[in-house]
């Protein structure tokens, strides 16, 4: 048996989590390849207009492993450590089977559907069970991948800090869901072109999710969304340490089209730039928008 | 009274808002502002200050707030769903008092519903002396109020395109909702309920044997407020079409029917997929078995469950060979263009049925 897993949407988020589950319970698995010009044009075709990026990439990665393999494995979180998420997550599943209903695929379903916190470790075993393999088997794997995501993020996040105390570059922090960073099409291309001007990314999905979800209640009483707190929370703490934000949203995101109002109002005092990324090609307009916003941060550090 | 004048205020829901008034006024015991009805301008006030690619309920709130501000409301409320509505009462606050009105904001989101205590205290905003008993008394006559336009409604929409002389729907309508804004309770509405059935049942109709119908399915917003769907339900009246539809607040309020639906569309849809998505699914599926001619969807821009329902409606489309039109509507969408493709709809479902 092979399960082939999307290279889009939460693989970013449990990438070492799953990847580990697997291994340790002995399933063999394939991950689609980075992003490329190929995938997005497929989910482009599949999906309907108004999808928002994110999804019509998930689209074009399943496509791209229909056929090898036997399962797709698509999770379904609609709970993430007790706050809401978007709703794409509720119905990727739906959509997913919807779509590719005449080709016949086959999912291996993953469903977190409660607020309580062990309603992760319940899905998880009810996947192994459906995939035969022994119980103990199941526990062990499940606690080994839990800690390798969780020694994962911790180093990240210290590795992070490292950087923000030692580099003298002027830094900006980027604000953007996690499939967004980490994706090749949409997240890289921005990263590298910070680096080259010079100066410091900051990635706020790096940081320790539970300290920046803890200090986003200081700004916001009744947000929603685990995601969007998270990201909220990363602005909150480092708001002095950073010289600028890019807020990096893709077309139309749901949660981001009016968290991102509210971090703009929120912040005044700093300087902010919303930079949004759609299907259509072409980095020539980001890449002077992120020079000139560069160029201003370094006017503002001559002028203190 | 109060101690102070307390000036409520919902953004625009279709006619909803006599309900709102009679709950507000005999149970809270706060003057409750019915915003001016929705217009042009309440979208373009709205989407001024809103987000660019936020859906247009926002926008429409957000018009309605900032016309009822200028009216003397200085209480502010908001509804909660299973979207991106859980966070509208937020910003919506923070973008006004950012402009620098000053009123209070009384958000539903923010209400812990299983705890008595935050519901208590946080309905207290309306009003500090409220008396439990009152809104008590109060609420079921809302809810027969709610059921009673929606009863109307519903006859009005499968008769109103074969009326013999026009615009006597209508007329008689608006002559229940102006006398429904000063009721004085139970008896009264019974009374007047009594008056004017019988007045919408004595129109004169021309109705034949065999007519099409059209379901209408959509987002919860969109497919109530006749405004921002571009009066399509009376659009579709006009070609002599009987309209069909499942959403409204009996159904999802009163009686909710959301376990009842989400079973219906499970062989569609395994889970929920989050706000109305479901139902507009289980209504498309209804509707083809009722013998519809055709199905329209409705939803405002970027509305993501009603878009992730998209490519399940179009299997239900194959399934049950029925045809199903997407309209997606923004602060900007043309009217002309709404026409156009309703007629070539109606020819369509026209020649379909062989007629």
């Amino acid at each position: 048996m092979k399960i082939g897993i999307p290279r889009a949407l939460l693989y970013f988020k449990n990438e070492k989590f799953w990847t580990t589950y697997f291994n340790e319970i002995g399933v063999e698995y394939i991950i689609s390849p980075e992003t490329n010009k190929e995938i997005l044009t497929k989910g482009e075709n599949l999906a309907i207009d108004e999808t928002c990026l994110p999804t019509k990439l998930l689209l074009g990665h399943i496509d791209w492993l229909i056929g090898k393999c036997d399962y797709i494995f698509i999770p379904r979180v609609a709970y993430h450590r007790g706050y809401e998420m978007c709703t794409k997550f509720l119905a990727q599943t739906d959509l997913v089977n919807g779509t590719f209903r005449d080709r016949k695929i086959k999912l291996l379903f993953y469903n977190v559907d409660d607020k309580k916190i062990y309603r992760e470790r319940k899905a998880v075993m009810k996947m192994g069970k459906f995939l035969k393999v022994k119980r103990s088997q199941r526990k062990y794997a499940y606690i080994m991948a839990k800690q390798a995501q969780q020694y994962f993020e911790m180093f990240r996040d210290q590795n992070q800090e490292r950087i923000l105390e030692e580099s003298k570059k002027s830094k900006i922090l980027l604000i953007a869901h996690s499939y967004n960073v980490g994706d090749k099409y949409v997240g890289e291309p921005v990263i590298n072109m910070i680096k080259s001007l010079g100066c410091e990314p900051v990635i706020a999905e790096y940081l320790d999710e539970m300290k920046c979800i803890r200090a986003s209640h200081e700004v916001s009483n009744n947000m929603p969304w685990a995601y969007n707190r998270h990201l909220l929370g990363a602005i909150e703490l480092l708001k002095d340490k950073v010289d600028g934000i890019i807020l990096l949203t893709t077309f139309p995101c749901g949660t981001d089209s009016m968290v991102n109002e509210f971090i703009v109002r929120k912040y005044k005092d700093k300087p902010i730039m919303t930079l949004t990324v759609d299907s259509q090609d072409g980095s020539a307009g980001m890449e002077t928008r992120i020079e000139s916003f560069v160029d201003i941060l370094q006017l503002r550090k001559e002028k203190q | 009274m109060t101690h102070r004048e307390v000036v409520a205020c919902f953004p625009h829901l279709a006619n909803y808002a006599y309900a709102f008034k009679y709950i507000f006024e005999k149970g809270f015991e706060v003057k409750y502002l019915i915003p001016p009805p929705i217009s042009k301008k309440t979208l373009e006030i709205g989407s001024k200050i809103s987000p660019d690619y936020v859906c247009s309920p926002f926008k429409y709130s957000m018009g309605c707030y900032l016309e009822a501000l200028d009216l003397g409301a200085n209480c502010l409320m908001q509804i909660y769903g299973g979207c991106r509505l859980n966070y509208y009462g937020e910003l919506n606050a923070t973008i006004l008092h950012d402009m620098g009105y000053k009123f209070e904001f009384f958000d539903m989101a923010a209400v812990d519903w299983k705890s008595r205590k935050s519901i208590f205290e946080n309905f207290r905003k309306i009003n500090p002396e409220m008396s439990v008993v009152k809104i008590g008394l109060a609420v079921p006559v809302t809810f027969k109020i709610i059921q009673t336009l929606d009863k109307f409604e519903d006859y009005i929409r499968h008769n109103v395109g074969f009326e013999v002389n026009d615009g006597e729907f209508d007329r008689t309508y608006k002559e229940f909702l102006g006398k429904l804004e000063n009721l004085s309770g139970r008896s009264e509405l019974k009374k007047l309920s009594k008056i004017y059935w019988k007045k919408l049942n004595a129109i004169k109709t021309d109705k034949p044997a065999k007519t099409i119908k059209v379901g209408i399915v959509g987002d919860y917003f969109t497919v109530q407020e006749p405004f921002s769907n571009y009066f399509m339900e009376k659009e579709l009246a006009k070609f002599g079409m009987e309209v069909y539809r499942q959403m409204n607040l009996t159904c999802t309020v009163i009686h909710n029917q959301n376990k009842k639906k989400r079973k219906i569309a499970k062989k569609y849809a395994k889970y929920n997929l989050g706000a109305t998505a479901n139902c507009t699914v289980a209504e498309a599926i209804e509707f083809a078995k009722a013998g519809c001619a055709g199905i329209i969807q409705v939803k405002s821009f970027g509305c993501t469950p009603e878009i992730d329902a998209m490519p399940i409606l179009q299997n239900v489309s194959r399934d049950f060979n029925i045809p199903i039109l997407h309209f997606s509507f923004d602060s900007q969408t043309s009217e002309t263009g709404v026409k156009t493709r309703l007629e070539a709809f109606y020819d369509m479902v026209e020649a379909r049925n062989g007629r």
